[in-house]
């Protein structure tokens, strides 16, 4: 993998090699390796307890590895101080998986909140932006509502209007539709979709939702066992034929479908 | 066994440095730019204005019933007259810093606990830290000033209140008289017994507010981590309250 590296330059945004951690005696990634791409949709999947939230939080930088690195946009961000680290987050974006909503706050407050604390915007241009964000996510005239006000969709889609709100180059999404049903789901991956063409951004996504998150997905990475098994496009990983990647796949199924009896 | 005793220690003096290191962090960021008074004024108000009426009505009682034993043990020696020096003394030098701590931590400590832990648990804490903010700063420096600065001026309150409480009942209810009782806290009270009070409740201040922050930052994400930190936080600020309060006295005297 190591050998290509040089003819992609340019191209890859965020360079993952040989990232180890451990968590006490589990070694929760073992080696990963992963590319991804300048302007496209990465998503990385695999069965709970993979590995893969551990590798998200180390691609924004809330956790340091044991060993390996990560490069992004040609900075190897494990060798960064602090100040380091806040320089190169201001480049991303990042949705939690329930959202991570200020819940003492409106909105309206949470979407304005990196622009109030970390930029010298006056007060009425910050408003101006907030208010354009929240039409984009289809939350218009929700500015003064509460977290605990909206359903979870809504509550995705405040998160998102926040980490889009400083114009972020990477977009980083941690199980972006847990928690809704499948119409949600669909409208919350159209709207990743729309807002990534739109602002070009690199997305790195971890889903659970697989197969519906392929067609979003530029590039897959299945993740098992604290490594990579398989990358490539949606269309490749599935014409693999990997005998894990299928059994994750028949289990989600075979999941889904238990879920059902039990509603 | 050696092995298991040896993960014991190197447990527990990680856990300390962590400990240790979290308030260090904490101070430090309070010098270091970008300030927040706005956060810090609003900390001052959860934890010191909105425990005014609290404090106030412990300091009442408190005062009351030092009146009404302080009556009763200083007439088995006949000396009525120094009533009022007893339970200025007692406040000022003792329950006033101690039961104020303990009431602000029962009150605000363990609000700030819960809610320092559900943000972890939401993982908000992470957000911020994504957002290039330092949640410590964020979070825990205003809190810590916050502490600093409301401590000693709810002791302060609750002594002074505590002295018209043990008045009302000693003087008013009792018959000690009245003019020495008031006199004699004029003329007893010192300036160091009044400093130390309010120095040993900076001290709780800082205790209190680092435990609770401490607790509720580093709460475990599941159902029972909030509950368990909120538990912890309430219960180790009492007996650092109270081990302090010995350290401090003993030093102090």
């Amino acid at each position: 993998m190591v050998a290509v590296e040089h003819n992609r330059k340019g191209t890859v945004a965020i360079e993952v090699r040989e990232l180890r951690h451990r968590f006490g005696h589990q070694q929760v990634l073992n080696g990963v390796d992963l590319d991804c791409l300048r302007g496209r949709v990465t998503t990385i999947v695999g069965p709970s307890g993979c590995g893969k939230t551990v590798l998200l939080k180390h691609l924004n930088l809330l956790l340091r590895p044991d060993s390996g690195k990560i490069v992004i946009d040609g900075v190897d961000v494990t060798r960064l101080n602090n100040r380091g680290l806040d320089e190169v987050r201001k480049e991303f974006g990042m949705l939690f998986q329930a959202g991570a909503l200020f819940d003492s706050m409106s909105v309206f407050d949470n979407v304005a909140f990196p622009l109030v604390e970390n930029t010298r915007l006056e007060r009425a241009e910050i408003a101006a932006k907030v208010r354009e964000m929240l039409a984009n996510v289809g939350l218009e005239g929700m500015e003064d509502k509460y977290p605990s006000e909206l359903s979870g969709g809504m509550q995705k889609r405040a998160a998102l209007a926040r980490a889009l709100i400083r114009n972020p180059k990477i977009l980083m999404l941690d199980e972006p539709t847990t928690g809704l049903d499948p119409t949600r789901t669909g409208s919350i991956h159209a709207l990743v979709r729309h807002t990534q063409q739109r602002f070009g951004l690199t997305v790195v996504m971890v889903s659970h939702d697989v197969p519906a998150v392929f067609e979003i997905s530029d590039r897959v990475a299945f993740m098992h066992e604290g490594k990579m098994r398989l990358t490539g496009t949606a269309a490749e990983v599935t014409a693999a034929n990997d005998e894990v990647f299928n059994r994750f796949l028949a289990g989600r199924a075979a999941g889904d479908e238990r879920d059902a009896a039990a509603l | 066994m050696v092995e298991r005793l040896g993960a014991l220690v190197i447990d527990n003096v990680t856990a300390l440095g962590n400990f240790v290191l979290f308030l260090g962090t904490a101070v430090w960021l309070i010098v270091k730019p970008p300030y927040k008074p706005r956060l810090t004024i609003r900390q001052i108000r959860t934890i010191g204005a909105e425990s005014v009426v609290l404090v106030a009505l412990i300091g009442a009682f408190t005062g009351m019933v030092l009146g009404l034993q302080g009556y009763n043990t200083l007439r088995r020696f006949g000396s009525e007259g120094a009533l009022g020096t007893v339970v200025a003394l007692i406040l000022v030098r003792e329950l006033g810093p101690v039961l104020a701590a303990l009431m602000v931590t029962a009150r605000a400590g363990s609000a700030m606990a819960a809610e320092l832990g559900s943000m972890q648990a939401t993982e908000q804490i992470d957000a911020l830290a994504v957002m290039a903010i330092n949640p410590i700063q964020y979070l825990v420096s205003p809190r810590v000033i916050a502490g600093v600065i409301s401590f000693p001026l709810l002791t302060g309150m609750f002594d002074v209140i505590g002295i018209w409480g043990g008045y009302l009942i000693g003087v008013g209810l009792m018959g000690a008289p009245g003019g020495s009782y008031l006199n004699g806290i004029a003329q007893n009270l010192s300036g160091h017994d009044i400093v130390s009070g309010l120095y040993k409740a900076l001290v709780f201040g800082l205790v209190v507010m680092w435990v609770c922050c401490y607790k509720g930052y580093h709460a475990q994400r599941m159902a029972t981590g909030v509950s368990r930190a909120t538990t912890e936080a309430v219960v180790l600020s009492s007996v650092m309250i109270l081990a302090w309060d010995y350290f401090l006295t003993s030093i102090l005297l």
